[in-house]
């Protein structure tokens, strides 16, 4: 990915004391996001109120639509006049999204939602805390497409991952969803902002080619592809049908196969390029503990109880949700005795553990309704059982 | 690795959360400590129970909620009613003397009474309590210096607010010092 320095007006360097959603703000703001659209729910609005708040002083555009439905589609406008876009929500937002989120898919749209979760179903509990929409965010539209997820643990970590995010973004040409939650949205830390220099960001890769030469698309399973901006005299279509690399609808099942075959393995061929996790204590440990967000820090005192105890523990943080970190959990299955998996849901992630897993060890759920974090001695309770 | 847990608590209004924002900015960017704080986040009203809670700690925090808190402040009776019992032994107390009725005497804990809300009315408006209440908390519990705490006020009080929440800050931190010096919490 090419990278440059971020552009120093939207950089606010220094430390602060800040919460998870101020601090997506100020990570949108660094990374080149110049266009905000979206409809105010709890936990997410801090997001919205910082960059709002912001806005004026970056040169950055604010709306506040009438819906989700509409912000989504505001975004993907956004992104092809030249802006880097993003949107704030949670469960009952997203759930208004998903179908653009398709279309975003599908016309290779950039573009960056932050979900910063609450307990479900419907609405469900607006102010308390959960992990219930992890599959929703990787199957929520429908047909076969691939997005990617990143999951932040801290309000620097937001900050971090939502740059990381417009990054993958632009350069993939795929919406990004952050799977953060209440709990990391809503606690205030200190959060670093280094100066713009030292931040990388992937610029709006435009095309300044010959008109007659240019392709919106190229299915060619990578990233990289350029776009070009609406209203700069390129020829081209958009369109949520299946359609050829100028973009006009071509709707047989051997341009399907070119497309969802492209959408897919842009995201799954490059999954090692992508994924990023956090590992401690994995090799010789005996159970490994997989968990994601405000999760993974309520596991770590349950994991620091089970080492005092002897337990061969290791821990194994999904920095990156989406695509799954298959190949790590396939090599690791043989050599362990069970996986943990504590989420803050009736249990999702570990679906797709055990899916890898293949059987070759068991893999426990800890699951929760939410509302509230796993009492550690729950988790702690599960790598006893896992290490029997 | 040292490490301090602290519960803010009184009723929604008084300023509990930026105490909470404030002692955490004061001690994460100005004494070189590292502070995670999470609050009560609900539905709730003016008048309400409210609380917030803030680890400290040497290195960085990687449990975010308190499990053992070392130090209560307490405005509100329904407050000091809910958590007192948490603290262990050798655990400060500190109460808003005249909103909290004590239910013992509690001799096990360190017990530190400061009026916080009448000092605010003397200076002008009762909004300043939760200043006051810091001030006392600051000269008591030495857990955060005073010079960070009065650093990380602008951009959490309105600016035309700051000298006299600094005043307020002044007024209970001096009343902690002496307090401290009259050995107690007997006021």
């Amino acid at each position: 990915m090419k990278t440059v320095p971020a552009e120093p007006k939207g950089v606010d360097s220094g430390p602060h004391f800040m919460d998870g959603d101020q601090a997506i703000a100020e990570g949108a703001l660094a990374a080149g996001c110049r266009f905000f659209a979206g409809y105010p729910i709890t936990p997410s609005t801090e997001t919205a109120e910082r960059f709002a708040e912001r806005a004026p002083e970056v040169g950055a555009l604010f709306i506040q639509m009438e819906d989700e439905l509409a912000s989504i589609a505001a975004l993907i406008g956004a992104a092809w006049g030249g802006r880097k876009a993003m949107t704030v929500t949670c469960g009952p937002g997203f759930s208004l999204m998903v179908e653009n989120i398709g279309l975003a898919a599908m016309t290779e749209t950039p573009l960056v939602i932050a979900n910063v979760q609450r307990g479900g179903p419907s609405t469900g509990l607006p102010t308390l805390t959960a992990q219930q929409d992890m599959m929703q965010a990787r199957y929520g539209s429908h047909g076969d497409y691939a997005i990617i997820a990143l999951s932040p643990d801290s309000p620097q970590e937001c900050f971090d991952i939502t740059v990381e995010a417009f990054n993958l973004s632009e350069f993939y040409r795929v919406p990004v969803i952050i799977l953060t939650d209440e709990t990391v949205g809503h606690m205030h830390e200190k959060v670093v902002i280094p100066p713009a220099e030292q931040i990388q960001v992937v610029p709006r890769n435009n095309y300044s080619g010959p008109k007659e030469d240019f392709r919106p698309y190229k299915f060619d399973c990578q990233g990289g592809h350029p776009m070009a901006r609406a209203g700069d005299g390129y020829n081209f279509h958009i369109t949520g049908l299946t359609h050829d690399e100028r973009g006009y609808p071509v709707m047989t099942a051997e341009q399907s196969k070119i497309v969802v075959t492209h959408l897919m393995e842009k995201i799954h061929g490059n999954a090692d390029k992508i994924i990023r996790l956090d590992e401690d204590q994995i090799d010789g440990a005996d159970v490994v503990v997989v968990s994601y967000g405000i999760t993974s820090r309520i596991a770590i005192k349950a994991i620091q109880d089970a080492r005092k105890e002897g337990i061969k523990v290791g821990s194994l943080r999904l920095i990156t949700i989406w695509p799954f970190c298959e190949k790590r959990i396939r090599e690791l299955a043989p050599k362990i005795k069970a996986f943990v998996v504590p989420e803050i849901n009736y249990g999702q992630m570990v679906l797709e553990v055990e899916r890898c897993a293949g059987g070759k060890c068991e893999t426990i759920s800890v699951n929760h309704c939410g509302g509230a974090v796993h009492d550690p001695e729950v988790i702690l309770a599960a790598i006893r059982k896992a290490n029997q | 690795m040292s490490t301090q847990e602290i519960r803010f608590s009184g009723f929604g209004g008084q300023g509990i959360i930026r105490c909470a924002l404030i002692t955490g900015k004061a001690l994460s960017l100005y004494d070189d400590k590292f502070a995670t704080m999470t609050q009560s986040f609900g539905p709730e009203a003016r008048g309400s129970a409210c609380a917030a809670q803030l680890v400290v700690s040497d290195e960085r925090v990687l449990y975010p909620y308190i499990t053992c808190p070392g130090i209560l402040l307490a405005l509100s009776q329904e407050a000091y009613d809910k958590y007192w019992s948490e603290l262990p032994k050798g655990g400060i107390l500190i109460v808003e003397q005249d909103l909290v009725k004590l239910s013992g005497e509690h001799p096990d804990l360190v017990l530190m009474r400061v009026p916080a809300t009448r000092f605010a009315e003397e200076l002008g408006n009762r909004l300043f309590t939760n200043l006051v209440a810091l001030g006392f908390f600051t000269a008591v519990t030495k857990v955060v210096t005073a010079d960070a705490m009065k650093k990380a006020l602008p951009g959490l009080v309105p600016d035309r607010f700051l000298k006299i929440n600094i005043k307020a800050f002044e007024k209970g931190y001096e009343y902690g010092i002496n307090a401290l010096s009259a050995g107690g919490g007997a006021s």
